[in-house]
C-alpha cells in the first residue's frame, strides 16, 4: 500500500507537467486544428531559460524561483509566438500536411540549434535547486519538496488558465475561434491577435513544465523535450484534443500509468506504454475521453 | 516491352557489370554508392505510402530494423551466402506483416495523427528490440557478414521502383492516387480506400525491410538506436525535398541528401541545422518539392 501511494505521489507529479505541456498542444489545436510539434521543444528552452535566469535570481528561495518562473514564462511566450508569425502563419490556408511537416522543421531546428556547442551543447546539465530540498515523509511516502511544488504550481497555472478562458474577453474569443474560425472572423475578433495570444499561452505553460521537469529530474539537455513532447501529446488526445479540462485529465493520467508501469513492470517499457495508450485511445474511443465525436461534412 | 522495363533490364545488367568490377572502385566511393542505393530503395518505398497514398507516416524507419533484424538473424545463424537473398526476401516479408499490424489500426486516423501513430509505433518497435536479448538488445547485432553489393543493392533499388511506378500507373494503382487526393470522393465512386491504404503500407513496408536487410549487411552492425526517429525523418525529407508523389523527383533527392552529408563533412555540426531549415524553407516556399517544376495544377475553385 505504502508503495502504491508512493508510485501515485510520483505518477501525479510527473502528469502534473504532462497535463501543463498537453494544455499547449490542446489550445493550438483548438485554435488552428494542427499540432504544434515543436511544442515539445518550447518546453526545453523553458528549461533553458530557466537554468540561466537561475543565476540571476537569488537561489533556493520562494521569491527568486518566482521570479525564474516568470521570466522563463515570459521568454517562452515570445519564442512561441515568433515561431507561429514566422512559420506557422505563412501556411494557414496550405494543406494541413505542409504545416505539420514545417512544425517539425521548427522542431528539428530549434533541437539541432541547441546541440550546437555555440549554443547549449550536447551534454546534459545539472539544473540547480530553486527551493530548498527536503523531503517530507508522512506515513511512509516519501514527498519531494519539488514534487509539491510541482503540483501547486500546476495548479495554480491550470486555474488560472481556466479562468482566462472563460472569463476574460481574450479568452471569450480563443473560444469563438475554436467554435468556428469564420464566423469569429466575421463578428470583429482579430484573429492573428487571438492565435499570437494562443501560442503565447501555450508556451508559457510549456515552459512553467519545462522549469518543474527540470527540477524533479535535475538534468537538462537539448533533447529532453522530444518524449515528454510526444507523451503530452498523447495526454491531449487521451483527454480530447481541444479540451481544456482533458488535456489535464490526460497529462494526470499519463503521468500515473507511465510511473505505474516502470515501477510494477519494467522500466525499459515506460517510453513504450504512451504510445501504446495512443494507439488504443484512437482505436477505441478517437474523440478522447472528454471531447466530442465530431461528424465529418462534405 | 514496354519502356520501364527495358530501364529495368538495364539498370540490372549495368550493376551487375559494375559489381563485377567494383573491386577496382574506390572503397569509400562504393561505400557511398551503396548508401544511396539503400536510400533510394527506401525514399521510393515511402514515397508510395507519404506520396500517392497521401498517408503521411512517420514509422519507415521502424519497418527497416524489422526487415534489418530478421534477415541479420538468419544470415548469423546460417552461415552461407545462398542465405541472403532469402533472408531479405522473409526480411522484407515480416516488415510486411508488420505494415499491416500498423496500417489496420491507423488507418482511421488522417493527417498529423497518422504521423504521430506511425511514429509511435515506430518507436515501439525499436524499444521492443532494445529489450529483446537475443538480439543483442541495446548493444545491436554485430558480425553480419558483409553480403551486400553493388548489385544486389542496385538491382533491388531498381525493382523496387519499377514495381512503384507500375502499380501507379495501372488501374488499380490509379486508387492509391485517388484516395489521396479526395478519400471521401474515391470512397463514394466505389474504391475501397481501406484496403489501398492498407496495401500501400504492405508494399512500402516490404521495401524498406528489404532496405533494411541490405543495410544490416552493408554496415555488419546494427543497433536499435539506429533506427529511431531521426532515420524515419531523414526518409520523409528525402520525399519532400523530391517532391511527394514524383518518383524521379524523389530518387534524385535520395541521391542529393545521402552525398550532401559526405560533401558537408567540413561542417557536420550544422548538417542537421542546414536540413532543418532547408526544410522549413521549402515549405514555406515550394511545398511540392524542388523537381517539381512540370506539372502545375490549375486552382481549384474551393478551399
Amino acid at each position: 500500500m505504502t508503495e502504491f501511494l508512493q508510485q501515485l505521489i510520483n505518477g501525479l507529479a510527473l502528469g502534473a507537467i504532462y497535463a501543463l505541456i498537453a494544455l499547449g498542444y490542446t489550445m493550438v489545436y483548438g485554435v488552428l486544428r494542427f499540432i504544434n510539434f515543436a511544442h515539445g521543444d518550447v518546453f526545453m528552452l523553458g528549461a533553458f531559460s530557466g537554468y540561466y535566469l537561475a543565476r540571476i535570481f537569488p537561489q533556493e528561495s520562494f521569491l527568486g524561483a518566482a521570479g525564474v518562473f516568470a521570466g522563463s514564462m515570459l521568454i517562452c511566450a515570445i519564442i512561441g509566438i515568433i515561431i507561429e508569425r514566422f512559420a506557422y502563419r505563412p501556411l494557414r490556408d496550405r494543406p494541413k500536411l505542409t504545416v505539420l511537416i514545417t512544425a517539425i522543421g521548427v522542431s528539428l531546428l530549434i533541437e539541432y540549434t541547441g546541440q550546437h556547442e555555440k549554443v547549449f551543447g550536447a551534454a546534459p546539465r545539472t539544473f540547480p535547486n530553486l527551493v530548498p530540498d527536503t523531503n517530507f515523509v508522512i506515513a511512509g511516502v516519501s514527498v519531494n519538496s519539488d514534487q509539491i511544488l510541482v503540483l501547486v504550481v500546476a495548479v495554480i497555472l491550470m486555474i488560472g488558465l481556466q479562468l482566462i478562458v472563460l472569463k476574460t474577453k481574450i479568452g471569450t474569443a480563443m473560444r469563438a475561434l475554436s467554435f468556428n474560425a469564420q464566423a469569429a472572423a466575421l463578428m470583429g475578433i482579430n484573429i492573428n491577435v487571438v492565435i499570437s495570444f494562443t501560442f503565447g499561452l501555450g508556451s508559457a505553460l510549456a515552459a512553467a513544465g519545462g522549469i518543474l521537469y527540470a527540477m524533479n529530474y535535475t538534468s537538462i539537455d537539448p533533447l529532453m523535450g522530444i518524449l515528454p513532447g510526444l507523451k503530452a501529446f498523447v495526454a491531449a488526445v487521451l483527454g480530447g484534443i481541444g479540451n481544456i479540462p482533458g488535456a489535464a485529465l490526460g497529462g494526470l493520467i499519463m503521468g500515473v500509468v507511465e510511473t505505474f508501469t516502470a515501477g510494477y513492470i519494467s522500466s525499459a517499457y515506460r517510453d513504450a506504454v504512451a504510445f501504446s495508450i495512443l494507439i488504443l485511445i484512437l482505436i477505441f474511443k478517437p474523440s478522447g475521453l472528454l471531447g466530442k465525436t465530431q461528424v465529418e461534412k462534405v | 516491352m514496354a519502356r520501364s522495363q527495358i530501364i529495368l533490364i538495364v539498370v540490372v545488367l549495368v550493376s551487375l557489370g559494375v559489381s563485377l568490377g567494383s573491386g577496382r572502385i574506390d572503397p569509400y566511393f562504393l561505400d557511398v554508392i551503396i548508401g544511396i542505393g539503400i536510400n533510394i530503395i527506401l525514399a521510393v518505398s515511402l514515397n508510395l505510402i507519404n506520396g500517392y497514398t497521401g498517408q503521411f507516416s512517420l514509422g519507415h524507419a521502424g519497418f527497416m530494423a524489422v526487415g534489418a533484424y530478421t534477415a541479420a538473424m538468419i544470415t548469423l545463424n546460417v552461415s552461407s551466402p545462398w542465405m541472403f537473398i532469402p533472408a531479405l526476401f522473409v526480411g522484407g516479408i515480416f516488415a510486411a506483416v508488420t505494415g499491416l499490424i500498423v496500417g489496420i489500426p491507423s488507418l482511421r486516423l488522417k493527417g498529423d495523427y497518422l504521423a504521430i501513430v506511425t511514429l509511435g509505433f515506430g518507436e515501439i518497435i525499436r524499444v521492443v528490440l532494445q529489450n529483446m536479448e537475443f538480439v543483442g538488445a541495446a548493444l545491436g547485432l554485430r558480425g553480419i557478414p558483409s553480403y551486400t553489393t553493388f548489385f544486389w543493392t542496385f538491382g533491388l533499388a531498381a525493382l523496387c521502383t519499377y514495381i512503384v511506378v507500375c502499380l501507379v500507373n495501372s488501374t488499380y494503382g490509379r486508387g492509391f492516387l485517388a484516395v489521396r487526393d479526395d478519400e471521401i470522393a474515391a470512397e463514394s465512386m466505389g474504391i475501397n480506400t481501406t484496403k489501398y491504404k492498407v496495401t500501400a503500407f504492405v508494399i512500402g513496408a516490404f521495401w524498406a525491410g528489404i532496405a533494411g536487410g541490405l543495410y544490416a549487411h552493408f554496415k555488419q552492425f546494427i543497433t536499435p538506436e539506429g533506427f529511431n526517429f531521426m532515420r524515419s525523418f531523414e526518409i520523409v525529407v528525402m520525399v519532400i525535398l523530391g517532391g511527394m508523389g514524383r518518383t524521379a523527383g524523389v530518387i534524385a533527392a535520395a541521391i542529393i541528401l545521402t552525398i550532401l552529408p559526405e560533401v558537408l563533412r567540413e561542417v557536420a555540426e550544422y548538417r542537421m541545422i542546414i536540413y532543418s531549415l532547408l526544410l522549413i524553407i521549402l515549405m514555406l516556399t515550394r511545398p511540392q518539392g524542388i523537381f517539381a517544376w512540370e506539372r502545375k495544377r490549375k486552382p481549384t475553385l474551393s478551399a
